[in-house]
């Protein structure tokens, strides 16, 4: 129940740490994202769930998160941007993109990325027409797209070769 | 040339971009990722009439109006107007609008939730003028709205004699061709932070392409000395053009709201509005009337070029000079008029937009030659074959092509790499039994690299570098990274001057108060113009090494580190500066807008292929190929995102991008409802670069910003014309257009 | 329960991806919302050798990766993939998309043509509503302040049919329909046995075009139906301009793919 103010308790787990919020309930999810806890990893390029900038993942699955309001999120696994890589070492998506130029100005980028680890999540080996559909919610307007399909490609042929090299390395497997 | 730029190990290598990482972790921090302490949040209260005077303002609802930072006119400490090209835009308006969504009022406030009910219930009593909202009723003086007669500027390029090719001419063909407005749309918004005070002076930072612009105009708008002020630019997501005069408005007013607070101020537009109150693309109009002889040859060319320029002049004259430049196309004709105006409507200011003028002109003029092709019973190949330039020959403006041009080359190559005239006979069969109409076209262009005739002379760019206490180069340049690469390309040519590690150079964040005006980030210029600085600041650094007599001619980078430290014991700061010098040669006549008009060129041909869907009338792009001869290419990664993200654009301003206007306000300003294409729409782009190093540019390159965006839209018609066998001469153009021009002639 | 306590002063709230942007979330925080995202009632794809019932809160995501609805009602599956993109179908829900009630919704005329039914449940009970007819006028439906949408029936048909969906948006993805055509036809030979046929964004609702079933019923398809079923529709859509097209646009279209549809049976 709200109190005085009209804010609630929320508790959800954000990038593998459990966090409690003292949030309006109505409040975005991006602003509390960007706002409370300092994640300003995730971007606002629309506010109405059309550029895709403001991608997370909540319990798997891609959202706009200007588009959710915080009190859904009670209980729920988030993750952003800033817990895409390991530590130091990044994601081989997000290394794809260095490589292949996948980031020009950066600002769809996050979205891009968090999109781009969901769709190899759900699809190992997507072929073009999947990497068109499962990045069309997010909008891009220097690359013309073409070295974002790069990336998601190189991505894949360098996570199958890590899966290869374990499988070699770890005998018994 | 090409043993040499096979020796180099910097240039040519897809090195990993400066600020990559920074950018696939979300670590890059743009200005709303910046937080102040004490800070509070800025509004813009703007005009819902087009024209008008202003009666009163009021401060209405049930609001803490105390608490609020209000800033209009009246609060200006130096002069209300942005110091651009001319004097005529306020920074508010004070008695009289003259476009809807001009700014009025501003308000600012710590919590951005109760600021945005006081900006909905702040009160402005407009009395409304008559006012225009096309071009047409612009020329036709329908009413004044600016100056004495609506123009903002006008040139007149004279070549030979026009008039008397008439008469010797075998055929005469005119057409009219028209563009539509586009908007940038950067995925980030426009944004800053100021803080101001009398003691301290004006310090801003935000999202830009241009912190010298800015500079400027804070220093009139506050009256302060040049140290006073202070311009940084934060990563920023995105220009093409968009934030090269904007962002002047918009950091002079927080600087206004935190001058009269005291207190840090933040505004960051949301997408609403910053689509219905900032800059966009000039629509344009143009007339062509060409003579050509029987044999296919132009005899002369009369072209006239006029652009929609909004409420004030911000930098219309410059897009129409370019604009007007590019109107010829790279192709010889011995006379050529071109006459070409820019007026003023009652809409927001259009402004800088990648091309600048130049993929409007070029548009007309691609589509008519096409015209011309047909009636001469030629087609639109052979046509353009009988008339490219060649060195040696002149341009529109009298400039003789001093570099290797091969147009012929460049088509030969795009119709091969797209299988053309296979095509173009395999479409013509299958359509006659198909409501998929396919179809392919190409266009042919130019783009000139840098500030038109004299400007670079009148800029004086100035860049430099710096030697680290590590032994490393640090590049001092007031040009932006917007996603371009600045950053990378500039590390890349100093590196391959110095013969140093790609790591060992670093990149300056562009701060006016630590790098020098290396000019604004805009023209095509960065790579060519700025670059060369770049190399030579480098080059001056290391000579200043060797004349000390810390380092020898043949050094590794260990004995540079080694230098650069005893250099710094020694004598203290190690910088070397190197200003703009015009390559020789190049002679401009501004009074008869003759001669150089760029120092370079780079030249391309664009293919299309396109289906156009004869149940709902829907064209789609199926295929693009795009060649072009672009000096040494200094990243071949970073090129070919420039080209491919400049065609997308094409793309999209040619199929999908319509701005919907009512009254002089774009009505559809969501991203709903202005519908760029998505990653479902693209068709694969293919870029190919034909090197042809220029002497004067940065280890050879020339610019290529620009360029990409001139060649989709034609290319797109022209295919459109050989699916449907209708010509059709706007963009953008929408099925209901499509559905038009086919007489909505049943599927 | 808070819709019965004060009519019309709460409204439910789902995926959100239509009422966050209308409500405009980032600016102001006001407004009385009761949020049915997460509850369980509401959710779930069920199969009975009648019907598939799909929750209110069945999302976009769900919808296409149903294999019976894969199978037997296919353009719901196909609007679903061709609503927004994916982060707006892994939230936006078919309940959500009809209590919305735009004209210009994706699913509505697949919903239509297959016979939809819709559960509306209150604190007085529960009863079910033919589609057809619930979207009264513009953003009208025939619902009470206090009722929720349950959920929405299809009753299963075992003959084989023709299914045809088209919208018809600027772009591939992430578009508003200019027009959403879906058409369900069974055929007897070459003629047509049974046809259903509805449209979204030539009226103030998503229209079923029933004088031009009418039309069509038991004839064969050859130039003279096709062309009397386009003067038909012609009269029964009332398609109008605005900033995403024109009337006339929506009008030729809307009888193109009629054509479409019709030549493709």
């Amino acid at each position: 129940m709200p109190d005085a103010s009209g804010k609630v308790e929320i508790n959800c787990t954000v990038n593998s740490e459990a966090r409690t919020l003292h949030v309006f309930p109505m409040a975005r999810l991006l602003d509390v994202l960007r706002e409370e806890l300092r994640l300003t990893g995730t971007k606002e390029g629309c506010g109405e769930g059309e550029c895709g900038a403001c991608s997370v993942l909540i319990d798997g699955a891609l959202v706009n998160s200007c588009l959710v309001p915080v009190l859904q999120v009670e209980g729920a696994l988030i993750k952003t941007i800033e817990g895409v890589a390991t530590g130091e070492q990044l994601h081989v998506v997000q290394e794809a993109f260095i490589a292949c130029g996948g980031a020009q100005c950066g600002i769809c980028t996050p979205g891009m990325v968090i999109a781009a680890v969901n769709l190899l999540e759900r699809t190992p080996n997507p072929n073009e027409a999947e990497i068109r559909a499962g990045l069309a919610g997010n909008l891009c307007r220097c690359t013309g797209y073409m070295k974002i399909f790069e990336a998601v490609v190189k991505a894949c042929q360098s996570s199958s070769t890590t899966k290869t090299q374990r499988h070699r390395e770890e005998p018994g497997i | 040339m090409k043993d040499e730029s096979e020796q180099m190990k910097i240039v040519g290598r897809p090195v990993p971009r400066k600020e990559g990482r920074d950018k696939v972790t979300g670590q890059a921090r743009y200005v709303d990722d910046l937080h102040f302490p004490e800070m509070l949040y800025g509004a813009t209260v703007r005009s819902a009439e087009a024209r008008g005077r202003i009666k009163s303002i009021s401060f209405g609802g049930d609001l803490p109006w105390d608490e609020f930072v209000i800033v209009t006119a009246k609060d200006i400490p130096g002069e209300n107007c942005v110091a651009l090209i001319l004097l005529d835009q306020p920074y508010l308006a004070d008695e009289f609008v003259n476009h809807p969504e001009e700014p009025i009022v501003l308000l600012a406030h710590p919590d951005k939730y109760l600021l945005e009910e006081a900006r909905r219930n702040v009160r402005i009593e407009i009395e409304s003028l008559p006012a225009i909202f096309s071009l047409r009723d612009s020329v036709n003086q329908k009413e004044i709205v600016w100056g004495e007669d609506n123009v903002f500027k006008t040139y007149m390029v004279e070549k030979g004699n026009v008039d008397e090719t008439w008469e010797r001419a075998d055929f005469i063909i005119e057409g009219e061709y028209e563009t539509g407005a586009q908007e940038q749309l950067y995925i980030e918004n426009n944004g800053v932070i100021a803080i101001a005070s009398p003691a301290d002076g004006v310090t801003v930072w935000g999202s830009m392409q241009c912190p010298y612009y800015i500079h400027k105009a804070l220093l009139k708008l506050f009256g302060l000395p040049e140290d006073k002020i202070r311009v940084v630019q934060t990563e920023t997501g995105g220009g093409f053009g968009g934030k090269e005069e904007y962002p002047s408005m918009i950091a002079g007013h927080a600087a206004l709201l935190a001058w009269k607070s005291g207190r840090p101020v933040k505004i960051v537009y949301d997408r609403a509005e910053d689509m219905a109150a900032t800059t966009k693309r000039h629509p344009s109009w143009t007339k062509h009337r060409t003579a050509v002889t029987r044999d296919g040859k132009l005899l002369g060319m009369e072209i006239e070029f006029v652009v929609d320029g909004g409420a004030y002049a911000t930098l219309s004259a410059v897009v129409l000079s370019r604009g007007t430049i590019h109107a010829a196309g790279p192709y010889f004709c011995p006379n050529v008029r071109i006459k070409s105006r820019a007026v003023a409507t009652n809409a927001p200011p259009h402004g800088a937009f990648r091309g600048f003028g130049a993929p409007q002109s070029i548009f007309a003029l691609e589509r008519h030659l096409n015209k011309v092709a047909r009636e001469l019973g030629l087609s639109p190949e052979e046509f353009r074959r009988r008339n490219f330039i060649h060195e040696g020959e002149t341009t529109a403006t009298n400039q003789v092509i001093n570099e290797k041009v091969d147009m012929e080359g460049l088509l030969n190559r795009a119709f091969e790499l797209t299988d053309y005239q296979a095509k173009q006979m395999r479409f013509a069969e299958l359509n006659k039994n198909s409501r998929q109409k396919k179809g392919i076209g190409f266009a042919s262009f130019m783009h000139g690299a840098g500030f038109t005739g004299s400007g670079e002379k009148f800029l004086e760019s100035v860049v430099g570098a710096e030697a680290t206490s590590e032994g490393r180069v640090r590049i001092l340049a007031a040009s932006t990274e917007i996603g371009q690469g600045t950053n990378t390309i500039f590390a890349q040519i100093a590196a391959e001057a110095l013969h140093l590690d790609y790591d060992a150079i670093e990149v300056a964040k562009p701060d006016t108060g630590n790098v020098p005006n290396s000019g604004p980030t805009v023209a095509s210029r960065t790579c060519m113009i700025v670059g060369k600085l770049v190399e030579s600041a480098a080059l001056g650094l290391k000579q200043t090494l060797v004349n000390c007599g810390l380092l020898s001619e043949n050094y590794t980078q260990p004995d540079f580190e080694r230098a650069c430290r005893s250099y710094i014991e020694q004598y203290g700061a190690l910088k070397s500066f190197s200003k703009y010098k015009a390559p020789p040669g190049i002679n401009w006549d501004d009074e008869k807008y003759e001669g150089d008009a760029y120092g370079a060129y780079a030249w391309a041909v664009y293919v299309a292929e396109v289906t156009v869907d004869m149940v709902t009338y829907e064209a789609r792009v199926d295929d693009f190929v795009a060649v072009q001869e672009v000096g040494k290419v200094i990243h071949p990664v970073l090129a070919a995102g420039q080209i491919e993200g400049g065609v997308a654009q094409g793309i999209g301003y040619t199929l999908f991008e319509n701005v919907v206007w009512g009254n002089g306000r774009m009505v559809n300003n969501q991203m709903t409802n202005y519908i760029i294409p998505t990653a479902a729409d693209i068709p694969p782009i293919r870029v190919f670069f034909e090197e042809n190093p220029y002497a004067y540019g940065p280890a050879g390159a020339k610019g290529i910003g620009e360029l990409p965006m001139d060649g989709a839209a034609p290319a797109i018609l022209n295919a459109i014309e050989n699916a449907t066998g209708v010509s059709i001469n706007h963009i953008p153009l929408m099925p209901e257009s499509i559905m038009e021009a086919l007489g909505g002639e049943r599927a | 329960m808070f819709l019965a306590d004060e009519r019309g002063a709460w409204k439910p709230f789902a995926g959100g991806t239509d009422l966050m942007v209308l409500f405009e979330a980032g600016k102001l925080l006001h407004k009385k919302f009761v949020n049915i995202w997460n509850l369980p009632e509401l959710r779930g794809i069920e199969v009975t050798t009648e019907h598939v019932t799909l929750g209110a809160l069945t999302t976009y995501t769900e919808v296409q990766a149903n294999e019976t609805l894969q199978e037997e009602f296919p353009m719901l599956c196909q609007a679903a993939s061709e609503t927004g993109g994916l982060a707006i179908q892994n939230r936006g829900t078919l309940g959500g998309n009809i209590a919305n009630a735009s004209p210009a919704g994706d699913s509505p005329p697949a919903l239509l043509v297959y016979d939809a039914e819709l559960e509306l449940v209150s604190a007085r009970g529960s009863r079910f509503v033919p589609y057809h007819g619930f979207h009264t006028g513009y953003k009208q439906m025939l619902m009470r302040a206090d009722e929720l949408i349950k959920s929405i029936r299809l009753p299963r048909r075992t003959e084989t049919r023709h299914h045809y969906y088209r919208k018809v948006g600027t772009r591939k993805a992430q578009a508003i329909s200019k027009i959403c055509f879906a058409g369900v036809a069974q055929m007897n030979g070459d003629q047509i046995r049974d046809v259903r046929i509805a449209l979204g964004s030539v009226a103030p609702v998503v229209v079923r075009c029933q004088k031009t079933e009418d039309v069509l019923r038991n004839q064969k398809v050859d130039a003279t139906t096709v062309s009397a079923a386009r003067a038909e529709l012609a009269r029964e859509i009332s398609p109008i301009d605005d900033i995403r097209s024109t009337a006339n646009y929506r009008l030729q279209v809307a009888l193109n793919v009629l054509e479409d549809f019709l030549t493709n049976l």
